[in-house]
């Protein structure tokens, strides 16, 4: 049996790579909302799906390149995620946290059923022509898209990391989800802050939408399970910590595909489940999370 | 007459049936050193929080300048140039000491999300510009060599240094320092005398929350004393020093 295992391994890594940069993006956007205003934004699986439409309007009716269509759809998604906020969490920003909670569970309902509205409940396609040959490397079969997918999850987790650790809004951004009200006595335009997470976090969760796309179908319940394990990363990383949402999406993505290969497939959500729970039990804080008296101060 | 750098109308406030500031007016020039005095529970900080506008007044208002920032956001103020620290200490406790500064620093192309991520020429040399002001802030305090330090890892009185340096960062046309030695131990407590004596020199203007008399008189050209909300004096130290009304206030305290 492990000699069986160890000759698949790379596959199963590959594929729990893939994965887990496809949660670590989502997660990342709950984790910076958490960071700052306590809740968790349950609509971020639903701005991906957006995302995955939004590629798909403009790379399949509109027959723009593969590139454009990408940034179509973290344009769209991060003035969506602004217009959320706008909207459904700005007017609660001082009522029970609970509230932008439910909001937010309204929120993903509601794209949905917009999406599915206007697109239909078919499921759609990107792909076009026939299967594409895989490259062996060190023994797990990849194709180019999968190195695509691997690359830009990597390039924009890179991206986000050094924003937030060397910009000016970066260090806002940070401040903020430190105090907010000490943010406010030194000049930091809080809404601000949010509006600017909300774009950042939304833009990430738009660009997993689209990976997710590049491989699988879409539909307008595409961004449920990919949200909820995302969530389930955020939390095993540590909420609240960005490197701890980028190593929990890892984790889950490779527990998750190695888990399989002793499980039958259909148990393969379950998994980050497990995972969650064991968490939850063992080390609430997750992987990154900081002091739990940080929680109680605010 | 020079207009004041703060000037406080006529101020009120209620927290429902308490009165907590009662038609509170005074003025601190440019240049000048203002100690606010008064037994615990007189509106020191209530007043603070009114002034850098985490509280509305019930009545009256506050100007900088000769512009009235009663009803601007706590943001807005503090870019108008008013700085604060806390009594008990408030630092952003993740950051960096540096950064701690940096994010303190306003009115940047860098804070623009497109400038940032294009990370534009003069945006650097604003960055570098801002980096050189922060560490000459950092000197002033003595916590050059704590500045890649964690704030929460600083000691209690590093951290007050701190948190006056980084009201220093956003260049305050005054800053309100809430009793700046409070808790401190006796070399630490002089380094703040020192940092404060500094600002006066270099002209800043000062409101200060204070209860050592002996730092009052150190430092203050003029001292304001508040009693259940009211003001009950005004005058230089040595005449607060002399006035019946603060006694009383004070030594019916110290019966209690």
């Amino acid at each position: 049996m492990w000699s069986e295992f160890f000759a698949v391994l790379p596959q199963l890594l590959m594929n729990g790579l893939i994965a887990g940069g496809i949660y670590s993006l989502i997660a990342i956007g709950y984790t910076m909302i958490y960071g700052i205003l306590r809740f968790i934004n349950f609509a971020y699986g639903e701005i991906a799906m957006v995302g995955a439409y939004a590629a798909y309007t403009a790379i399949v009716w509109l027959h723009w390149p593969l590139w454009a269509g990408v940034l179509a759809a973290l344009a769209v998604c991060s003035l969506l995620g602004v217009a959320i906020d706008f909207v459904a969490y700005k007017p609660l920003r001082k009522a029970n946290r609970l509230s932008s909670l439910i909001t937010a569970i309204a929120v993903s309902l509601l794209l949905q059923n917009l999406v599915a509205l206007f697109y239909g409940n078919e499921i759609k396609t990107f792909r076009e022509g026939p299967v594409e040959q895989g490259m062996n490397f060190f023994g797990a079969f990849i194709t180019p898209t999968q190195v695509t997918i691997i690359a830009t999850a990597f390039l924009l987790m890179a991206g986000l990391y050094w924003f937030v650790a060397k910009t000016k809004l970066g260090k806002a951004i940070r401040a903020t989800a430190d105090d907010m009200e000490l943010a406010k006595v030194v000049g930091i335009d809080s809404e601000k802050v949010i509006r600017t997470t909300f774009a950042l976090g939304s833009g990430l969760a738009a660009a997993a939408g689209v990976l997710i796309a590049l491989e699988q179908n879409i539909e307008p319940t595409m961004g449920v399970m990919p949200g909820i394990k995302a969530f389930t990363a955020a939390v095993v990383g540590g909420i609240g910590s960005i490197q701890g949402a980028m190593l929990g999406g890892m984790l889950i993505g490779l527990v998750e595909n190695i888990g399989i290969w002793f499980l039958p497939s259909g148990y393969k959500d379950a998994i980050a489940f497990v995972v969650l729970i064991f968490f939850l039990m063992f080390k609430p804080k997750g992987l990154l999370g900081g002091k739990l008296e940080e929680d109680v101060r605010k | 007459m020079k207009e004041a750098m703060l000037n406080v109308r006529g101020i009120s406030k209620d927290f429902g049936g308490l009165k907590a500031l009662n038609n509170v007016s005074f003025e601190v020039g440019e240049r000048e050193v203002v100690g606010l005095i008064g037994p615990n529970g007189s509106g020191k900080t209530t007043l603070f929080e009114i002034i850098n506008g985490f509280y509305l007044p019930s009545h009256g208002s506050v100007e900088c300048c000769g512009q009235r920032i009663t009803g601007l956001l706590p943001h807005e103020i503090a870019r108008r140039g008013i700085g604060r620290t806390f009594q008990i200490v408030r630092l952003f406790p993740k950051l960096t000491v540096l950064e701690n500064l940096l994010v303190a620093e306003q009115h940047l192309k860098g804070e623009l999300l497109l400038h940032a991520l294009l990370k534009l020429r003069h945006v650097e040399a604003e960055d570098r510009a801002n980096k050189e002001k922060a560490l000459k802030l950092l000197e002033l305090v003595e916590l050059g060599h704590k500045k890649n330090e964690l704030a929460e890892n600083l000691s209690y009185g590093q951290q007050k240094l701190l948190e006056i340096a980084r009201a220093l960062a956003l260049e305050p046309r005054i800053l309100l320092l809430d009793e700046p030695d409070a808790g401190l131990n006796p070399t630490i407590a002089r380094k703040v005398f020192n940092v404060v004596k500094e600002l006066k020199k270099e002209g800043k203007s000062v409101l200060m929350i204070e209860h050592d008399m002996e730092t009052v008189m150190g430092l203050c050209d003029r001292v304001v004393v508040l009693d259940f909300g009211e003001k009950i004096a005004e005058g230089t130290p040595k005449e607060i020093q002399a006035n019946e009304k603060v006694l009383e206030a004070y030594l019916g305290k110290v019966k209690k």
